[in-house]
């Protein structure tokens, strides 16, 4: 027997994942649809000998196509019959959830009606006829408590009971259908045919609601107590702030980073040394051994001292989305992200830029419009991540001594001056049209079912491992080779490889920044590869081996390389322009391949990497030429 | 009076949502003649805005909420 396909749909909120994550647990696949950045998430699973295969949609308010999500929805019924489509309803919220069931049913599409929250919806006095809906519509009724396992489990019964040909749409629906199609008939403009056809569903939602459903009388809830905190007022912003502190600390200070230390730490000093000492022990040629330690190893590592981050910070965003605030996030932050062309909710991946812009590129999946995500995840690579501390704190030191501090603070503000300038001028160019606009509901607060908590965070670190990473791997080698072979074979020396030529070649462009050294160019194309490498690269190629990467150990440093060429090689003026430019330009390839896995375009890779460069080209030069014009060397 | 002239607790009655593109969006989230909304509060810097209609929670901008005639 050919398996039984099952479609989910449903408004936003609906609880909808959390359903489909308890039916289908890890053996979903989650992927694009194609060419939008809208997740699509597939998952066959067995019961009681028949196999079904789950299709979850995303979350629409309706099919008028006003977003992509909508877009996605409404092709996908028109294009696919699944044997069942279960229609999620949030129990609470039924008036504006059946605006949707209303329009599959307009559309022909037969429904199992699911009222999903139903202790939620009894919680606040909402009580549901069942039979009524039934016979209302016409279409079988279900009920369930989306982060009850057993309670969600019913439905295969359903699925695999029910056969949708044995269900007509009632006279009263049929009748409400042949308006729709009159309507559609009428010779009206399209406007005005659309405006007759809203009324005409929330006047058969209000007989729906007045047959059906019995309130008793709506108390307060405390989500508007919440509320009165969390999204009113100072309390909202102070929240807010700390908020982002404990989100930014958890990530980057307490949990994620200093596990992802530990990782590359025993890939580059156990794993490498280990593997380096085996190899010498079984007489492995030497290019073998450089590419084993040197190429892959040090990529591997490299992808994976990434995931713990990954999976920090996102099980807290997960987390924070399931519990309804950042709803509450975007509301409150809207009216100053929307100067910038943004809109609220786009200020939590944005902030997490600063610490590293792999899981903020990510984190743009929760934005609500193709163009908001588009940007964030192209304005994300200007702010000042912690891997570019170490270039900004080195030269700081050395060329700005006594003013080291204000120069780094200098580089932040830079850093989002860029971004933000980029975000209009993205907003007014490339994405030009696409409207952002803010119409969003302010979910109620509910506890996060951990489930689908913890299957979005592996979903969010297995999606990195898999596509970013082989992505991030295959640069590692290439940079590897670039940095140990020359025309000859291989070098022990850098500055005979490949990647010095490539690096003198590309120091011509920077002329007219003032660093027009070979070591600096190549210092510049080793960056691609990793932030930090660029101050390793200067380190080995001014003789220096063995300097510190980190921002902490900075003034040791710069002693050092003081002493080296590298105090001579740069003028102050050069220097700044030189981390300005490093501040600015490409992603790191780590970067890049998450650009890549999120727009799912080798295009927008592409565009990323060479956009970024002309901006920091051109940003450097204003500082050169800039600061000369006023007499600064 | 439209929406956005309406004060922080007050219940209302739309009476049209002026003809715009954001029209028919509105409608669909159920602004529609005859629907009681109640203001919440707004955001820390006054906009957006926070309504409950239909019995679910929404937030607009002033610059929508001006496209909706309201009555007390």
């Amino acid at each position: 027997m050919a398996a039984l396909s099952v479609t989910l749909t449903g408004q936003p909120n609906c609880g909808k994942s959390s359903i489909f994550n308890h039916l289908t647990g890890l053996r979903q696949k989650v992927g694009n649809f194609a060419g939008v950045t809208v997740e699509r998430k597939d998952a066959t699973i067995e019961y009681k000998g028949r196999s079904i295969s789950i299709v979850d949609l995303p979350g629409a308010y309706s099919l008028s196509a006003r977003s992509q999500e909508e877009q996605v929805v409404t092709d996908y019924f028109k294009e696919n019959k699944p044997d069942i489509v279960v229609d999620i309803i949030d129990a609470s919220n039924m008036a504006r959830n059946l605006f949707l069931t209303l329009q599959l049913l307009e559309m022909g599409v037969p429904l199992i009606i699911n009222l999903n929250m139903m202790d939620e919806a009894e919680k606040r006095g909402i009580k549901i006829d069942e039979m009524k809906l039934e016979k209302i519509f016409g279409m079988p009724v279900t009920n369930t408590v989306g982060r009850d396992n057993a309670s969600v489990r019913t439905l295969l019964d359903v699925f695999t009971n029910t056969r949708m040909s044995n269900y007509k749409p009632s006279e009263l629906l049929q009748a409400h259908i042949d308006k729709v199609n009159e309507l559609c008939r009428s010779g009206l403009s399209a406007e005005k045919v659309e405006e007759e056809i809203i009324t005409a569903r929330y006047d058969f939602i209000d007989k729906v609601m007045a047959d059906a459903v019995k309130v008793d009388a709506a108390n307060k809830t405390l989500g508007d107590t919440l509320d009165k905190y969390l999204a009113n007022g100072i309390s909202s912003l102070v929240i807010l702030v700390a908020m982002f502190y404990l989100l930014f600390q958890i990530a980057f200070n307490w949990i994620g980073q200093p596990l992802a230390d530990m990782l590359g730490e025993f890939f580059e000093e156990t794993v490498a040394v280990a593997a380096t000492e085996a190899m010498a022990a079984a007489g492995v040629a030497d290019w073998m051994q450089s590419l084993v330690s040197d190429g892959i190893i040090v990529g591997v590592g490299s992808v994976l001292s990434f995931v713990p981050l990954i999976f920090t910070l996102f099980f807290c965003l997960s987390f924070l989305d399931g519990t309804g605030y950042m709803a509450r996030v975007a509301f409150v932050m809207d009216p100053i992200m929307r100067r910038a062309g943004l809109s609220g909710k786009g200020i939590m991946p944005l902030i997490m830029g600063f610490g590293c812009g792999v899981p903020a590129i990510m984190g743009a999946r929760t934005l609500d419009s193709h163009k908001d995500r588009m940007i964030s995840i192209l304005i994300t690579p200007f702010l000042t991540c912690n891997a570019k501390v170490p270039i900004i704190a080195l030269f700081a030191a050395m060329f700005f001594p006594g003013n080291a501090a204000n120069i780094v603070f200098a580089m932040y503000f830079v850093g989002l001056a860029v971004a933000i300038i980029m975000a209009k001028v993205l907003g007014l160019t490339t994405f030009k049209g696409h409207e952002s606009s803010f119409l969003l509901e302010l979910p109620p607060y509910r506890m996060p079912d951990m489930k689908s908590v913890l299957l979005e965070t592996w979903d969010k670190g297995k999606g990195y491992l898999v596509k970013a990473g082989t992505i991030i791997f295959a640069m590692s080698v290439a940079i590897w080779f670039l940095s140990s072979f020359n025309s000859d074979g291989m070098t022990e020396d850098m500055s005979d490889s490949y990647l010095a030529g490539i690096g003198s070649a590309t120091s011509v462009i920077f002329a007219p920044q003032g660093f027009d050294t070979w070591e600096a160019g190549a210092a510049v194309v080793t960056g691609v590869m990793a932030k930090e490498a660029v101050v390793s690269t200067l380190g080995i190629l001014y003789g220096a081996e063995d300097i510190s990467t980190e921002a902490e150990d900075a003034a040791e440093t710069s002693e050092v390389m003081l002493a080296t060429d590298m105090g001579t090689a740069f003028t102050p003026l050069a220097a700044l322009a030189f981390i300005v430019f490093t501040q600015l330009y490409s992603p790191c390839v780590t970067a890049l391949g998450t650009i890549k896995k999120e727009t799912g375009s080798w295009k927008w890779m592409a565009f990323a990497f060479v956009y970024t460069c002309a901006v920091a080209w051109f940003a450097s030069l204003i500082v050169y030429q800039g600061g000369k014009l006023l007499g600064f060397e | 009076m439209t929406l956005a002239d309406a004060k922080v607790g007050m219940t209302v009655r739309i009476e049209s949502v002026e003809e715009s593109p954001m029209k028919t969006r509105l409608m669909a989230m159920g602004l529609i003649p005859n629907t009681k909304a109640e203001i919440l509060q707004s955001a820390p810097l006054g906009d957006p805005i926070a309504i409950r209609l239909r019995a679910y929670n929404l937030a607009l901008r002033k610059d929508d909420a001006k496209l909706i005639q309201v009555s007390l």
